[in-house]
């Protein structure tokens, strides 16, 4: 069996936070229910001068100075984001550029709302085992857009992680990878809608536990494996009670959870958000280690990871970038004003 | 203040990059890049290499925006600053992810990749290398 998986990886958050103290109270809320009811305390902000461009190519070059590859060996870009930085032209090419990959390159944006990131990885693990490319870089990255006073406002944040695909000197082997997909409307944004609309309560049962529970299913049961076998899980996180009640629904344990669990201290980086779990946990991960991912993306799908850490984790130079956690700790917070003015919220002619 | 797209478009290089040249005859390192050392003039003809800066550097001296050019108003109050690169050039750049009165003369800087202006709401966005403070703990990775 070839060994295909995960070769280098790179996070990034912006150092912006905001808590959910300071929305609740802009819009007479009590903070409390809603800290309780969804399990998120503060999310990240972008800076004006941030976007799925730069969280991209930052998580992009973190993930190259870990390993010593030559970016002329990487033949194809994917990013999957709903907030690509132009409607027509691609984020993908400016991620090329800025870490030296072109031009001998395959490049595209990809969009399934919060799964497009993990379609990233399955191609390029296609194209690495084809023989096509020597290295796939695969990146799932957003600045989630929320309208003001939405419910979304409290989760809807900003990161990205970028994942470099191959076959040689392989940290994370994956053994399988499989999906799960239906039309099912529970969340959208129109073409040049600033904003999107979600189903209500159509989001949990029809959307996200029924795909993550099924792509997860058909995971363990094409490798054979119970929940038990895994050191690891990592489910989708639009909030911080989803991806826990999913997990115990399959048989997980919260310990198994922990390390991957992010939103109740970043929010929901959509495309980014089973990836940078998956970063916080291959931080502290030994050989040996089995982890499960299984994305979420609405309208609907997931995508489930079964993935294997090998020795060559300990050769790898995990300390040339930030780790997830120090990321998470690299933070001012801001107020609602500020929020405001730098996610545009503010009009003036 | 709008970019003209080709001439930024030529840039990217070195915006992106940070590409500056070395001259081979003095070994003195230009950003952005030349084609001719001021020094060497003649002699450095066909004798200038590119080069990859690592973006790590110094803060020489900053100054506080606070009356912007138009697009920026949402940054203000924020800090230009002279840059010296440890290869030795000077870069004037946007100073950033900083309370800009807790800058310090003399502190480490390391370069990040950020949209630099955007011709408006239809136009196009412009990236290129702004430069953050670093704490002694966490000058690692490759971000410039
Ligand atoms: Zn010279």
């Amino acid at each position: 069996m070839m060994n295909i998986g995960i070769v280098s990886y790179g996070a990034y958050i912006p150092m912006n936070r905001i808590r959910i103290e300071e929305i609740a109270e802009t819009w007479g809320r009590n903070p409390d229910d809603i800290k309780k009811g969804l399990n998120v305390f503060e999310k990240t902000v972008p800076s004006p001068d941030e976007d799925t461009a730069t969280i991209s190519v930052t998580a992009s070059r973190y993930a190259l100075s870990r390993v010593n590859i030559d970016p002329k060996d990487i033949g194809a870009i994917f990013i999957g984001s709903e907030s690509h930085p132009y409607a027509v032209k691609p984020t993908s090419t400016i991620v090329g550029e800025a870490i030296s990959a072109v031009p001998e390159l395959m490049a595209a944006d990809y969009e399934f709302a919060c799964k497009a990131g993990t379609a990233a990885i399955q191609n390029c693990m296609a194209l690495v085992r084809s023989g096509m490319i020597r290295y796939g870089l695969a990146i799932g990255a957003d600045t989630a857009q929320s309208a003001p006073g939405d419910a979304l406002e409290y989760t809807a944040s900003a990161g990205g992680a970028a994942f470099i695909i191959g076959k040689e000197k392989v940290i994370a082997r994956i053994n399988c990878t499989c999906s799960f997909a239906t039309d099912t409307p529970d969340f959208w944004r129109r073409e040049a809608r600033k904003y999107p609309k979600h189903g209500g309560r159509f989001t949990g049962a029809p959307a996200y536990f029924r795909h993550i529970i099924g792509a997860a299913k058909l995971l363990m049961e094409k490798m054979k494996t119970k929940p038990e076998d895994y050191d690891y899980a990592i489910f989708h996180q639009p909030n911080g009670k989803f991806p826990v009640t999913v997990g115990k629904r399959l048989g997980f344990d919260r310990k198994q959870l922990e390390q991957g669990l992010l939103t109740p201290y970043i929010g929901n980086t959509y495309s980014g958000s089973s990836p940078l779990g998956l970063c916080s946990v291959l931080d502290v991960a030994k050989p040996g280690d089995r982890i499960l991912m299984v994305s979420y993306g609405s309208g609907a799908g997931s995508d489930a990871f079964d993935i294997t850490v090998t020795d060559e984790i300990e050769n790898f130079d995990r300390d040339k970038a930030p780790t997830v956690r120090e990321l998470m700790e690299r933070k001012r917070y801001i107020s609602y004003a500020i929020y405001a003015k730098y996610r545009n919220l503010l009009y003036w002619e | 203040m709008g970019l003209a797209v080709p001439r930024f478009w030529r840039e990217i290089p070195y915006r992106y990059n940070l590409i500056g040249s070395r001259c081979k005859v003095c070994n003195r390192i230009f950003f952005p890049p030349r084609e001719v050392c001021p020094y060497c003039r003649r002699k450095s003809l066909g004798k200038m290499e590119e080069m990859k800066l690592k973006g790590k550097g110094r803060l020489i001296t900053y100054t506080i925006i606070y009356t912007p050019p138009s697009n920026f108003e949402n940054q203000v109050p924020y800090a230009v600053g002279i840059v010296e690169l440890d290869e030795g050039p000077r870069i004037t750049s946007q100073i950033v992810d900083c309370d800009p009165e807790k800058l310090k003369i003399g502190m480490r800087v390391e370069a990040v990749f950020r949209k630099i202006q955007e011709d408006g709401d239809t136009g196009a966005i412009y990236y290129g290398y702004k430069f953050r403070p670093v704490g002694e703990d966490e000058d690692k990775g490759e971000t410039g």
